[in-house]
């Protein structure tokens, strides 16, 4: 059963499928859900997180992870709010609250890359310092009254809301990153096997800086968005995101021990946990329950994840045991090396006892 | 044949033992045995099969066949703890400590004492406070292993091995980490306990230490016993004659020739205070040359220094001629100077990448050019490499990990030609792949050396250095000992060379 399990996986469309699936059977449960107001509205709520989930991504991918992702994007956020306020300049408060986001996380390139400390515990450090940071420059007080500033995050460009505009143009973006320049190769070489990345020529740690830059570009224009949203600039806001960031791409297949995952994977994890969360709220299901359920799915993946590779593991052994030669292709490997985490089942296939 | 004369019981006797891993047979029915209170020297080449039968003796492998007795009681060894409960101690060469721990816990680690549920570290301190005392020891027992040297640490461990109890005691290459003044009080310790009965099972390459040690010994080549017998009725020659054996065979290597022009690697004076001193080395374009060593010799580091893997203390490289500093990979990839790992899983291989991805890694620029990357002539570029190396693979997307070691090599050494360096550093390039697949690498190294590309390749199988190679470098113990021309070549005097750690050249 479980053996079937795996040869039914569709490899790295299987993601999508399920996509396919949740908003199949959403749209049964509430017929209000395949409304052009709901539809825009989960797609205005999923900018924010998706933002950030493509920044844990991109170091996840390489072996890192960022704890301070929430907190650095309030930060972040609530600085260029002030800056707005202070200036009237929208891409002077743009631009604030991405230099904000870069620089907390050059700090932690810097410990990471430069001086080998383990990225949890730098970005956790991270995650308080940047905490601590908003609320002494806010006084724990929330920034209100942003005038035109909420146009970042309430606006709409025809139908488009400008949040969804936003995921759109930053998803090209970091697919291209990833999958058609030396630096996303790099990074998922550094992320698969960092010894043997240096010794193939690969300067990683300048790969690890350049991964928090962008993790740290993202975050804060996350932060942006955000405070738009909300018409706020609230220090206490964010609380959590870096673990909901970090949901995302492992449900869409991006691999916790690192060299593996795609952006398309990620996109399609955030979708599904903010489809489901809207049909959680639109079916009146409480918040805690909705909380259980995103847990128990964090955990299958996961484990699914690992599973899988442990089946890929036994094909391995297998194979080195014969001759490899000969043995039916896995079946279509991603161009990208990405594939999926979920994808290394598929090398089960054909040859598992 | 036996040394057994007198009418004791052996202490251990192992019986027409064999075991074989997928593609290779490691031992061969292999009879082995071991008399209380004597020290037998197990000797043989890198690959003979030693740590295959110690592995066995104690616990870790399985025998596919055979049996092993203990005071004439037939025993099943199923792991090292069932070992230890025969009385089976095994002292590694690479000495596994826990730094954070205490002299007294490392006594007692896996059988801690208990008294009413609860460690009882009084007895614990108690015991090892005597041990040390009547080993003459004045260190505290609160003291952590990782303030102590690796000497000390072996002595310790010997202290535990005898404390529980331990009747066989193996000590794989006890000396390869201590210093020279310490193996006197190393050989004084193994002579106590020999007089105390215990039966010492010795692995060494060095001869001066076998004959000085050893009552019997027993000589293994490519997993059979080639010799077993007491020290006395042999001497150090035929030992290494044994281990080496006659048949050898120039004509399994496709050796060409090829024309030998400048200098195009040279090495001054290369130091590392920890792993090697004063190497000079050069390398000439189209000529292969050899490395040879034994393990631990320094051979590695100092490829890995040239690399750029291993810090230099001293030492100039030059390439072309021209002096550069190789501070890291890149840089010596830039130079034109690339290295095949010994250990391709560590440090070859992205094993989630496909074999197309792992073959273009070293030269990003061939393929991913003006912001995109180039699908179609990275797939040309990899399928043109994969051809000529004739990688077997199901297509070039293939993930690296799902094909034999052969293969994974293949695909590195493409990495490497895609690169088009002036010297390929090759760190055991034929380990662990099958013989077809190594005369393959072979016939690469030659059109290589052809092409004009200089060569210097570690290898541990002395029959393939002679092979090969145009030259030979040896080296023991951190230092080059000798440079061989072919005239010189034979595998006595390289090993004479291998285990030499006074001479310098």
């Amino acid at each position: 059963m479980l053996a079937r399990l795996k040869a039914l996986d569709t490899g790295r469309y299987s993601i999508f499928l399920i996509l396919g699936a949740v908003v199949v059977v959403a749209s049964f449960l509430s017929e209000n859900f395949m409304t052009t107001n709901n539809v825009t509205n989960v797609l205005r709520q999923v900018a924010v997180i998706t933002i950030l989930a493509y920044g844990a991504m991109t170091l996840i991918i390489a072996g890192m992870i960022d704890l301070s992702a929430g907190a650095v994007m309030a930060f972040a956020g609530v600085v260029s709010v002030i800056v707005y306020k202070d200036t009237s300049s929208m891409l002077l408060a743009i631009l604030a609250g991405i230099v904000v986001g870069v620089a907390c996380n050059l700090v932690n390139a810097f410990l990471v890359a430069t001086l080998r400390t383990p990225a949890f515990i730098v970005t956790l450090g991270m995650m308080m310092i940047a905490r601590g940071a908003v609320l002494q420059l806010t006084q724990g007080q929330n920034v209100l009254q942003l005038g035109d500033f909420v146009v970042l995050g309430q606006g709409s460009l025809g139908p488009i809301p400008l949040p969804t505009l936003f995921l759109v143009i930053i998803t090209v973006i970091v697919w291209y990153l990833m999958s058609q320049t030396r630096y996303g190769r790099s990074l998922y070489a550094v992320g698969g096997n960092e010894e043997a990345a240096r010794a193939a020529g690969i300067a990683v740690e300048r790969v690890k800086y350049q991964a928090f830059i962008v993790n740290g570009v993202l975050v804060g224009f996350a932060g942006v968005i955000f405070m738009a949203r909300v018409n706020a600039g609230l220090p206490n806001a964010g609380v959590g995101y870096e673990l909901q960031a970090i949901t995302a791409p492992i449900i869409g297949g991006t691999s916790f021990s690192g060299g593996i995952g795609t952006t398309a994977g990620t996109l399609a994890g955030a979708l599904i946990v903010g489809v489901l969360g809207n049909i959680m709220n639109l079916t009146g299901v409480g918040s805690y329950v909705q909380q259980i359920v995103m847990g128990v799915i964090i955990a299958v993946a996961v484990a699914y994840d690992v599973w899988s590779k442990r089946g890929k593991r036994k094909t391995v052994i297998l194979k080195n045991d014969g001759e490899a030669d000969g043995q039916p292709p896995a079946s279509g490997e991603a161009p990208v090396p990405a594939g999926s985490g979920t994808a290394s089942g598929r090398q089960g296939k054909g040859v598992s006892p | 044949m036996s040394a057994a004369v007198a009418s004791e019981t052996p202490r251990l006797t192992v019986t027409g033992v064999s075991k074989s891993f997928p593609g290779v047979m490691a031992l061969q029915d292999v009879t082995f045995t071991v008399r209380p209170g004597t020290v037998h020297a197990l000797c043989g080449e890198n690959g003979a099969g030693k740590s295959t039968l110690m592995k066995i003796i104690n616990g870790i492998y399985s025998p596919d066949t055979g049996e092993m007795r203990i005071d004439d009681e037939p025993v099943r060894v199923r792991n090292p703890i069932e070992a230890r409960a025969k009385g089976i101690a095994m002292i590694s060469q690479e000495l596994n400590y826990v730094p954070d721990m205490t002299i007294a816990e490392s006594f007692f680690i896996g059988r801690l004492p208990t008294r009413f549920g609860k460690v009882d570290w009084a007895h614990m301190r108690r015991e090892a406070r005597r041990l040390l005392a009547e080993e003459g020891l004045d260190y505290s027992v609160n003291r952590k292993l990782g303030s102590l040297t690796v000497s000390e640490i072996q002595t310790l461990e010997i202290l535990r091995a005898v404390y529980h109890d331990a009747d066989v005691l193996i000590m794989d290459e006890p000396t390869s980490a201590i210093a020279h003044r310490e193996v006197a009080s190393l050989f004084a310790k193994i002579r106590r306990l020999r007089a105390e009965g215990k039966a010492i099972i010795y692995i060494s390459h060095k001869m001066d230490e076998v004959f000085e040690l050893a009552d019997d010994v027993t000589v293994l080549r490519d997993g059979t016993v080639v010799s077993s017998q007491p020290a006395s009725e042999i001497g150090p020659e035929t030992v290494i004659a044994q281990m080496v054996g006659r048949d050898l065979d120039h004509q399994s290597y496709p050796k060409e020739h090829a024309e030998i022009g400048d200098t195009v690697l040279e090495a001054r004076g290369l130091s590392n205070s920890q792993l090697f001193e004063d190497i000079s080395l050069s390398v000439r374009k189209g000529e292969i040359v050899g490395l040879a060593g034994l393990i631990g010799a320094g051979r590695s580091e100092v490829v890995r220094a040239i690399f750029g893997l291993e810090t230099l203390d001293a030492g100039e490289i030059e390439v072309d001629g021209q002096a550069v500093r190789l501070r890291s990979p890149k840089a010596a990839i830039d130079q034109g100077v690339v290295m095949l790992s010994e250990d391709r899983r560590l440090v070859g291989i992205i094993p989630q990448m496909s074999i197309k991805q792992n073959a273009t890694l070293a030269s990003l620029r061939k393929v991913i050019r003006g912001g995109f990357t180039r699908r179609r002539e990275e797939e040309t570029i990899a399928k043109e490499y994969f051809d000529r190396l004739s990688v077997k693979a199901p297509s070039s997307e293939t993930r690296i990990s799902s094909l034999s070691g052969g293969n994974q090599q293949k695909v590195l050494l493409a990495r490497w030609l895609i690169a088009e360096p002036k010297v390929l550093l090759l760190d055991e390039p034929t380990r662990g792949i099958d013989v077809g697949a190594k005369f393959e690498i072979y016939k690469i190294m030659t059109q290589l050396a052809r092409q004009g590309r200089g060569i210097l390749m570690i290898s541990s199988e002395l029959p393939e250095l002679i092979g090969m190679c145009d030259r030979i470098y040896v080296m023991a113990a951190g230092r080059l000992t000798a440079e061989l021309t072919p005239d010189q070549y034979s595998q006595e005097t390289i090993l004479t060379h291998a285990m030499n750690d006074s001479e310098v050249v």
